[in-house]
C-alpha cells in the first residue's frame, strides 16, 4: 500500500506490543541472554526487582522491526542505538512511536520511543538505507514542525 | 571527596575487554528464526533460501550463553571483580548503539575484539549508586568488518532497603488503659454507660448522648462487618506496605472500629462483609485487635 514519499517529520504508524512473561523469555532465551532476571521470576525478586523484565536485546530487537516494518524488507538498517528507561515488566504494554527526523533521499533517520505503564522504555535512533525510490507501505505525511 | 576505586577503575580504560573472541555458532538459519519468532518479525528478508540475519542480532552471535565467554580478557574479569568486591554487585545493560557494515548470512563465521572505552564516575541513579562502563566491540564475519556494537552497563550496589519501621504504638493513658489491659488477653470489651445504656467505643471518660460518667463495659461477641473502608496508597508509612485496606468495622453490638481486615486482598475488601475478631501479636510486644474476612464473604 505504497502511498507517498516520506520526508523529515513524516510519522510511522505506532505498533503496540503486549510484554507478555513469554515475550521477554523467548526474546531473552533466542538472543542467548540466560541473565536470571529475565526468566526467573523468584531471583529477579531477590535482586530487588518486582518481577522478571525484558532484556535489551529484545528491545533492540522490537526497535529494529519497527523501523524496518515500516520501510520494507528492502531497507537496510546502518545503525540502531538506543537508551533504556523504565523496564518493560510483564503484563504492560509498550508502544512503539517514531517519526523521521532527516531524510537525505536515501537515508533516513528515525526517532524511536517505547512507551510503557511506568514511562519511556526506550529512546533511540534508527539510520535505515531504502532501496531505489522512497515508497512505504503506510506513511502517514505530518508537517515539518519540530523536525 | 576523592574516589579511590574510580582512579582503580579509570585504569581500566583502553584496555582489551575481549581479544579474538570466536562466535560459538556461525550465523545460521535456525538462531534467525528463532529470534523472528520471538520478536514477531515477519520480515521476508530473514526466510526463505537466501535469508539473511536480522541485523539487530549482531550482539547475539557474541553472546557466552550458558557456558559463559571464552574470550574474554583478564582485564575485563579484573574491572568487575573490583566492582563486586567493592559491594556493586549488580548490573543493568542502559544503552546499546550497533552500527551494521556488512549483512550477515548463514555460514558467516563470526569473531570479535571488544574493548573497555569508558568509566564514568560514581552516579547516583534511581536503582542505587554506581558506575556506568561503555565497552566497544567490533565483530568480524569470516574475518572481515561487520559491525560495531557499543554497549553499557551500570555495575552498581542496590539501594538499600529502608529497614522497616516499627508499626505505632497505642497511646495508653488512664481513660483507655483497661480496654488495652483486657486487649492484651485477647478480649475485646465496650464502655457502657451507667446512666442511659448507651454503648460507646473507642473509650471516654464519659457518655456522649447523657453526660454521665459512670460506665461498666461488655464484651464484644467478636462478630461484624464492614461499614467501610479505605484503602491506602500515598503517603507511604515506614511500617506499612502500602497499598493496603483500613477498615470501619460495626461490631454486632452497634458501635464501630477502626482496624484492619485481613484474610483478603487490599482490594477485595468490600462493605458488608462479613469479618471476625482475632488478635495480632506486633512485633512481639503488644496485642492489637484485627477483623479477618469470613470465608465465603469475599468475592
Amino acid at each position: 500500500m505504497d502511498r507517498g514519499l516520506i520526508g523529515a517529520g513524516t510519522a510511522l504508524p505506532p505498533l503496540t506490543v503486549p510484554v507478555t512473561r513469554t515475550l521477554i523469555v523467548a526474546g531473552a532465551i533466542a538472543s542467548r541472554d540466560f541473565q536470571d532476571v529475565h526468566h526467573d521470576a523468584e531471583l529477579a525478586e531477590q535482586k530487588g526487582s518486582p518481577d522478571i523484565f525484558m532484556n535489551i536485546l529484545t528491545t533492540n530487537g522490537l526497535v529494529g522491526r519497527y523501523v524496518t516494518d515500516f520501510f520494507g524488507e528492502q531497507a537496510l538498517l546502518r545503525k540502531v542505538a538506543i537508551r533504556l528507561g523504565a523496564p518493560n515488566y510483564p503484563g504492560d504494554t509498550m508502544v512503539l512511536s517514531g517519526s523521521i527526523g532527516a531524510f537525505d533521499g536515501t537515508t533516513a533517520e528515525v526517532r524511536v520511543v517505547g512507551t510503557n505503564s511506568l514511562g519511556n522504555h526506550v529512546t533511540g535512533t534508527v539510520k535505515v538505507t531504502l532501496p531505489g525510490p522512497a515508497r512505504v507501505r503506510e506513511a502517514e505525511i505530518l508537517p515539518e514542525a519540530g523536525a | 571527596m576523592t574516589d579511590e576505586l574510580y582512579a582503580r577503575l579509570k585504569a581500566y580504560e583502553g584496555q582489551a575487554a575481549a581479544a579474538s573472541g570466536v562466535g560459538k555458532d556461525p550465523v545460521n538459519e535456525s538462531m534467525i528464526r528463532h529470534w523472528c519468532e520471538a520478536m514477531g518479525d515477519n520480515n521476508a528478508a530473514y526466510a526463505g533460501p537466501d535469508a539473511v540475519a536480522p541485523p539487530t542480532m549482531l550482539q547475539v552471535w557474541t553472546m557466552g550463553g550458558l557456558s559463559g565467554h571464552a574470550g574474554r580478557t583478564a582485564a575485563q574479569d579484573e574491572l568487575f571483580a573490583l566492582l563486586e568486591g567493592a559491594g556493586f554487585t549488580s548490573v543493568v545493560a542502559t544503552d546499546c548503539e550497533q552500527e551494521y557494515l556488512r549483512t550477515l548470512r548463514p555460514g558467516n563465521r563470526i569473531t570479535y575484539d571488544a574493548v573497555i572505552e569508558c568509566v564514568s564516575e560514581r552516579k547516583t541513579t534511581k536503582l542505587g549508586t554506581g558506575y556506568f562502563i561503555t565497552t566497544r566491540t567490533d565483530v568480524r564475519a569470516d574475518g572481515e568488518p561487520a559491525g560495531t556494537h557499543r554497549f553499557r552497563v551500570l555495575k552498581y550496589a542496590p539501594r538499600a532497603r529502608e529497614p522497616k519501621a516499627n508499626r505505632p504504638r497505642p497511646v495508653i493513658n488512664r481513660d483507655n488503659a483497661g480496654f488495652w489491659e483486657k486487649v492484651a488477653e485477647h478480649r475485646l470489651l465496650i464502655q457502657r454507660c451507667g446512666g442511659c445504656g448507651t454503648l460507646r467505643f473507642p473509650w471516654l471518660p464519659g457518655c456522649g448522648c447523657c453526660g454521665s460518667q459512670d460506665w461498666d463495659t461488655v464484651e464484644a461477641s467478636g462478630s461484624g462487618s464492614v461499614f467501610s473502608y479505605v484503602v491506602m496508597h500515598h503517603p507511604p508509612f515506614p511500617a506499612f506496605d502500602p497499598p493496603f485496606a483500613v477498615g470501619l468495622i460495626e461490631l454486632a453490638e452497634g458501635v464501630r472500629i477502626v482496624s484492619s481486615v485481613v484474610g483478603v486482598a487490599h482490594d477485595k475488601v468490600r462493605i458488608g462483609m462479613p469479618v471476625e475478631l482475632e488478635f495480632t501479636s506486633v512485633d512481639g510486644e503488644f496485642e492489637l485487635p484485627v477483623f479477618r474476612v469470613v470465608q465465603g464473604g469475599a468475592d
